[in-house]
């Protein structure tokens, strides 16, 4: 078995007497899209923070690419390949969709000290973002302000700013948040092709889109990791049901 | 170096940080409570200060100069907080900035406009003044003693209205978690113009207390504003305990700074140099002690843990 | 609405026919009044690279102008006293040379603006509006008690210093340096603006997470942004010592950061010309507003509550109905 892209090795994380992070152990491996799904209140938040970088466990380890990124800095772990997109659009929205995207091309390329020569006219930033602004479907938009794009377009825009770091590894928190039918098809279907560039640990309470893209499901309740297994075994595991899809039933 | 200046320097830094408690106070419990800075809290302190010259030049009453400086403070703090405050709830600390910035223009001319450019007076009250003699045979000014109690009553009366009082559970709970208590029904413009006033009461009293000491002038409140900044940043925002304990560093530091500094330059240079070189400290002691703190702990000694 | 480059055309030609104006009409104030504006312009200009892109509120950016000040005063002074100044063992003459002192300035400004930077922005909100206020005290009280250098009277330069190739006394000789200063100082603002910094910048003002995420650092960017900021206000210090040859604490004071943010946000936040257009209103009222009355600051409160709570964008933000950067 090939080495896990992205995996925690026993995550643990308290707060006062609250164990959010209980033992957790989960890997993400090359090609597939590994859901983490879970009733609200069970930890998923505080368990992306301690991955991405924003929260120190206090034990445990994470492992991006085979090293141990625990103490990593959320700008380290971005350089080292991790790209993620947020449950609600980190994006800045007096800029336009353009200069937003060279922003993750600029992240990329790892240099900002440059205070001459326009962003905009610069090739190697605006060849990367606009790629990236094709593949999510946004290239008409490019000069569009942000914050009059629709919400569907926005989170099409936090996918783009993404992949310009060409990341070896996704983490998605809630990427159909908030958007329609339509849009949650559009988006299903685009992480269906992302896959294979690069992994993606998919946090969504959305189960239709879970059903339909995981290769893996991985069910957190209270902090802990109740149940791992295919969409199959999932849906049909009575701790599962009791603890979570019992209550939708 | 006597003793007896020693202890009459630290209780004048006690003198002076109770003071500055009663600023910090308020700025801080309108920070904790209304997420608001309030730049214009300097121009209450000095609202009060005159409201206490104007009314003992007309009556000679102290008590009744400091009852104005209260009520004069608290109405104006509450009318401020109506008409302009109120619309800055919520909004970039650099709008609250600047239009507390303007308050300060506004009060600063108009008190000018009203009582002219001169200082005015308020007169120690004769049974307040004289010395005092402390057990140890200690000297030390009636007043300024009295302004030491006032200082620890009201710290008292602050901790009495915020750990035991409903109103101070409305509070506590609004630093908290500002859109739960509205849901639970407590009025929050009520509750946000009282605390408001409560500040600028407070505010208006040290104006008043320490008008009696140095002079009532325009522009005298910023530079107290000023440094109870400074005892927020090292106490935390937020926090009374802080701003308390804060207060009192800052006001030992500032007195006790000025006396020990050149003393402990002239150990190994000569006195001219050392009484310069430490006076220039001693200006600065207040801010390099903010400095270290926000090193050690970037949110003040009992603020918010990041 | 008007584009804004329109407004910032206009702006620049009126910058520069009223002084021409007043020569033909030989009114040598003016142009002293309007070489006041383009400095204070110069230290807005500097602030905004801080506050419209970076959104820090500083609100002791008087420091720097103030060491601009001091560095221009105390090196004039020891050039006309002929005595030399003694740092760190060293005995440095002093000089009465722009260039030199304008140097001296941006350096020891940077170098300020570097360490109050590390201090300061390791808070953020409030805290560092409280900070960087209390550092503007901490140099204005220390200024006082430096009695080497005037104190709280604060110190005289009898002639103004020199420029290779001018007479700096002839007041458009000066006024021109000072546009001069102006215009470089614009055009460095505007290319930092759309460079890749300039984009980080604004990013890290707005979205600081999604900055960490691409794989920048927010801290490093503002901390860059305050340095360049403290160094073009350093500058406008010196220049205004030279103007009024005469520095003193005041420079430093707390009226005067207040004065800067506010000449910032009238002419409009984050907007190229806003700092010029803000300035330029700002000595008109000191000087129209201020023989009517004087209390005029009553009416400038008013009219900065008036843009605060209905006209964010400032007067440039009127008059393109562009809104202003949120800081």
């Amino acid at each position: 078995m090939s080495e896990p892209i992205l995996a925690t090795r026993n995550l643990r994380k308290n707060f006062g007497a609250l164990a959010a992070t209980d033992d957790v152990s989960i890997d993400l491996r090359a090609g597939e899209i590994h859901a983490i799904i879970g009733p609200n209140g069970a930890g998923k938040s505080t368990l992306i923070a301690q991955i991405c970088g924003g929260l120190r466990p206090d034990s445990g380890s994470v492992h991006l690419l085979g090293r141990d990124v625990t103490q990593y800095s959320k700008q380290a772990r971005a350089r080292s390949g991790l790209g993620r997109t947020f449950q609600i659009s980190a994006l800045a929205m007096e800029d336009s969709v353009l200069e937003n995207v060279v922003l993750g091309a600029l992240g990329a390329s790892g240099n900002p000290w440059r205070f001459w020569s326009r962003a905009l006219s610069d090739a190697s930033l605006t060849a990367k973002a606009e790629a990236a602004l094709e593949r999510v479907g946004l290239i008409e938009h490019r000069h569009t302000r942000c914050a009059e794009l629709s919400h569907g377009q926005r989170r099409q825009l936090e996918v783009a700013v993404a992949l310009t770091l060409s990341p070896k590894a996704f983490v998605m928190d809630e990427p159909m948040a908030g958007l329609g039918a339509e849009g949650s098809k559009l988006l299903t279907a685009f992480l269906d092709q992302l896959r294979a560039e690069a992994p993606i640990l998919l946090v969504e309470h959305d189960m239709d889109a879970v059903f339909a893209l995981a290769d893996r499901i991985s069910v957190l309740v209270y902090g802990q990791v109740i149940a791992s297994g295919t969409v199959e075994e999932i849906k049909s595991s009575r701790a599962v049901r009791e603890a979570y899809l019992g209550e939708e039933a | 170096m006597s003793t007896l200046l020693i202890i009459e320097q630290v209780l004048n830094g006690l003198q002076f940080g109770v003071m500055l408690f009663l600023m910090a106070a308020g700025l801080t419990l309108i920070f904790g409570v209304m997420g608001l800075i309030n730049l214009a809290h300097g121009s209450l302190y000095m609202i009060g200060a005159f409201a206490a010259a104007a009314v003992a030049g007309a009556t000679g009453s102290f008590v009744l100069a400091l009852a104005a400086a209260l009520a004069v403070a608290a109405i104006a703090g509450a009318l401020i907080e109506m008409t302009v405050i109120r619309r800055l709830y919520g909004k970039a600390h650099l709008d609250q900035v600047l239009a507390t910035f303007a308050l300060i223009l506004i009060f600063s001319e108009g008190t000018r406009w009203l009582f002219g450019s001169f200082p005015l007076f308020l007169d120690i009250p004769d049974y307040l003044s004289g010395p005092v003699t402390l057990p140890g045979g200690i000297q030390y000014p009636l007043y300024r003693l009295t302004l030491i109690a006032v200082g620890l009553l009201v710290g008292l009366g602050l901790w009495a209205l915020i750990e035991r009082t409903r109103i101070g559970i409305q509070i506590r709970a609004g630093e908290n978690d500002r859109e739960m208590i509205a849901a639970l029904g407590v009025d929050i413009r009520l509750l946000y113009t009282l605390v408001f006033a409560i500040g600028a009461a407070l505010a208006g009293l040290a104006g008043a207390l320490v008008g009696a000491i140095q002079s009532v002038q325009v522009g005298m409140g910023e530079p107290v504003l000023i440094l109870a900044f400074v005892v927020i940043v090292i106490g935390g925002i937020g926090s009374i305990k802080g701003a308390f304990i804060g207060a009192l560093l800052v006001g030992l530091t500032d007195t006790l700074g000025g006396i020990f500094l050149p003393e402990l330059f002239k150990l190994f240079m000569e006195p001219g140099a050392a009484t310069q070189t430490g006076s220039a400290l001693a200006s600065m002691a207040i801010y390099i002690l903010m400095s270290l703190v926000l090193i050690w702990r970037p949110t003040g000694l009992f603020g918010a843990r990041a | 609405m008007i584009p804004e480059r329109l407004v910032n055309w206009v702006v620049f030609a009126g910058l520069l026919a009223v002084p021409l104006w007043a020569i033909v009409v030989d009114e040598p104030f003016t142009i002293t009044l309007v070489t006041r504006a383009v400095i204070l312009a110069i230290a807005a200009v500097g602030l905004n690279i801080a506050l419209g892109i970076g959104g820090l509120v500083s609100l002791g950016h008087a420091v720097f102008f103030g060491i601009g000040g001091y560095a221009m005063g105390i090196l004039a002074y020891h050039a006309q006293t002929y005595t030399s100044l003694d740092l760190f063992g060293l005995s440095l003459a002093g000089t009465k040379s722009m260039p030199i002192i304008w140097l001296v300035a941006i350096v020891v400004s940077a170098l300020a603006a570097w360490i109050i930077g590390l201090l300061s922005l390791r808070t953020s909100g409030v805290y560092f509006i409280m900070i960087t206020l209390a550092f503007g005290q901490m140099f204005y009280y220390f200024a006082i008690s430096w009695s080497t250098y005037g104190g709280e009277d604060g110190l005289s330069i009898y002639v103004r210093n020199g420029f290779p190739g001018l007479n700096t006394l002839v007041p458009i000789q000066f006024f021109g340096l000072c546009f001069a200063l102006l215009c470089i100082v614009l055009f460095l603002n505007a290319r930092l603006q759309n460079a890749p910094f300039g984009l980080a910048l604004n990013a890290a003002r707005q979205v600081p997470t999604r900055v960490e995420t691409v794989g920048l650092n927010p801290m490093r960017l503002k901390l860059v942004a305050f340095v360049i900021s403290g160094a073009i206000t350093g500058l406008a210090g010196a220049l205004f010592a030279d103007l009024n040859r005469f520095v003193s604490p005041t420079m430093f004071s707390w009226q005067l950061s207040g004065e800067l943010i506010v000449l910032i946000v009238i002419g409009g936040v984050g907007r190229l010309y806003g700092p010029v257009v803000g300035a330029c209103l700002f000595v008109a009222l000191e000087h129209w507003l201020g023989a009517l009355t004087e209390f005029w600051h009553i009416y400038l409160g008013l009219i900065l509550l008036a843009i605060v709570l209905f006209a964010r964008g400032g007067i440039i933000g009127l008059l393109t109905g562009k809104e202003g950067a949120h800081v």
